[in-house]
């Protein structure tokens, strides 16, 4: 970057910001088109799943919720898993991007986890005549919660934020134990939630009709979460950078027959 | 070897650790992780009477009545089966949407002297299969599933069929 050369104390920051840097330049025509394709996807998904698609033969209108409910399920795993090799990357290769996408990560899966939490329980009660209850799945679902939670707490717990994003990361992995088990608690133990319909080993237990649209609807929210993270990383990488410029610039005028070369705002 | 390799290596060293561990925790609250139990389970170890637990199995087809009293209130009985063992229900109060014979259930309460359970709770199951009423309709009529018999038959042979029509090699006429 054109600050090469600064010295010894802020070249190592400075630094940090190749990479972050390539990001903002290499993503900055991804977000409007991330936005409108999950923007198109999820409106077409909306009249789709609302609308056009039959009510279930002993659920009625209620199955509808399905098509927010699994969606967000889904999201909370695979965005675990996400969060669980941007903590790999940060811990091996210590890349800063990685933290930076992680710590931007964890409040927006911790919306979607709960989305789901919510919806569910929503649609527990009409079915099954409880808003909740103790089983495996449901337990587990809650523990994903408060680990995204925990991690979305614990990277801003320390004065040192690249302490606090190790720790996280930490924290993001040894939570992983927990993904297989949400999947496979539906098998492994009797709970009151039913077994897998979709990602399983042979058919879906669901028509077409309905297992369209809902692939369509995950597709949707898949791409607003995409966009959603992918908006709130440029953010942060933009706000460290205000930030790197108004401490370099703090120092400048603190000592100012410093070597320090200026630096371009 | 490099730092990068090293952490990698401790990293895995870590997972594996960690993995095996939960896997033995897990196999060790195998048993204690359930979250009803079958009638074959209460028949097999009989929990004593006023110890609360769920009891968990498909609704017995035509055994449901609603007559009588329980607590001073409409009582609805009805028996719990898992196919080889039943045990009768007592239970008043509102019961799910999804409650009918065939389907399944999640009681909670407490087993009474009579051999009877006590229900305070009732929940209904549902399977994992989606479809629309028609095709439900087309499946039953077709003879090609019996909803209180179980689950429905593999998805591939249904999950295209047209609502419109009954399924291919059936006899035609709706």
């Amino acid at each position: 970057m054109e600050n090469a050369g600064s010295n010894p104390r802020s070249s190592g920051s400075l630094h940090r910001f190749a990479n972050p840097g390539r990001f903002l330049r290499l993503t900055d025509n991804w977000l409007p088109w991330l936005s409108w394709a999950a923007l198109i996807v999820l409106g077409t998904g909306i009249v789709w799943g609302l609308w056009l698609a039959p009510r279930d033969w002993q659920q009625g209108e209620t199955v509808r919720i399905m098509f927010v409910h699994v969606p967000m399920a889904w999201l909370a795993m695979g965005g675990y898993m996400g969060l669980a090799i941007l903590s790999l990357m940060s811990l091996i290769w210590r890349h800063p991007l990685a933290d930076l996408t992680a710590r931007e990560l964890s409040p927006i899966g911790a919306a979607v986890t709960a989305l789901c939490l919510l919806t569910g329980s929503l649609w527990g009660k009409p079915m099954w005549g409880t808003w909740w209850v103790w089983d495996a799945r449901l337990t587990s679902v809650l523990v994903l919660f408060f680990l995204w939670l925990g991690h979305a707490a614990l990277v801003r717990a320390f004065d040192d934020p690249e302490r606090g994003a190790r720790m996280g990361a930490i924290l993001a992995l040894v939570g992983v134990v927990n993904v297989p088990i949400v999947k496979f608690s539906v098998d492994w133990w009797n709970t009151l939630h039913q077994p897998a319909s979709v990602t399983r080993l042979d058919a879906p237990g669901m028509h077409v009709d309905i297992l369209y649209p809902l692939l369509w609807c995950t597709l949707g929210f898949t791409l607003a979460f995409m966009a959603v993270t992918l908006a709130a990383t440029r953010a942060a990488v933009m706000e460290r950078r205000v930030r790197a410029l108004q401490m370099a610039a703090a120092r400048r005028a603190d000592a100012p027959g410093g070597a320090m070369r200026s630096v371009e705002a | 070897m490099t730092r990068k390799k090293r952490r990698l290596y401790i990293l895995l060293l870590c997972a594996i650790g960690l993995g095996s561990a939960t896997a033995l925790t897990l196999t060790a609250f195998q048993d204690n992780l359930v979250f009803f139990r079958s009638p074959s389970d209460i028949v097999r170890e009989t929990p004593p009477p006023g110890r609360a637990f769920r009891l968990g199995g498909l609704v017995e087809e035509g055994s449901v009545q609603r007559q009588g009293e329980y607590q001073g209130r409409p009582a609805i009985r009805f028996r719990v089966t898992d196919g080889a063992h039943a045990i009768p229900v007592v239970f008043t109060g509102v019961l799910p949407d999804l409650f009918r014979e065939g389907q399944g259930v999640v009681t909670q309460g407490m087993m009474g002297e009579d051999g009877t359970f006590r229900a305070r709770e009732v929940l209904a199951r549902h399977d994992e299969t989606y479809m629309p009423p028609e095709v439900a309709d087309a499946l039953k009529r077709s003879g090609h599933w019996n909803p209180a018999q179980g689950a429905a038959p593999p998805a591939a042979n249904w999950n295209t069929l047209d609502p419109q029509r009954p399924p291919a090699g059936q006899r035609s006429g709706s």
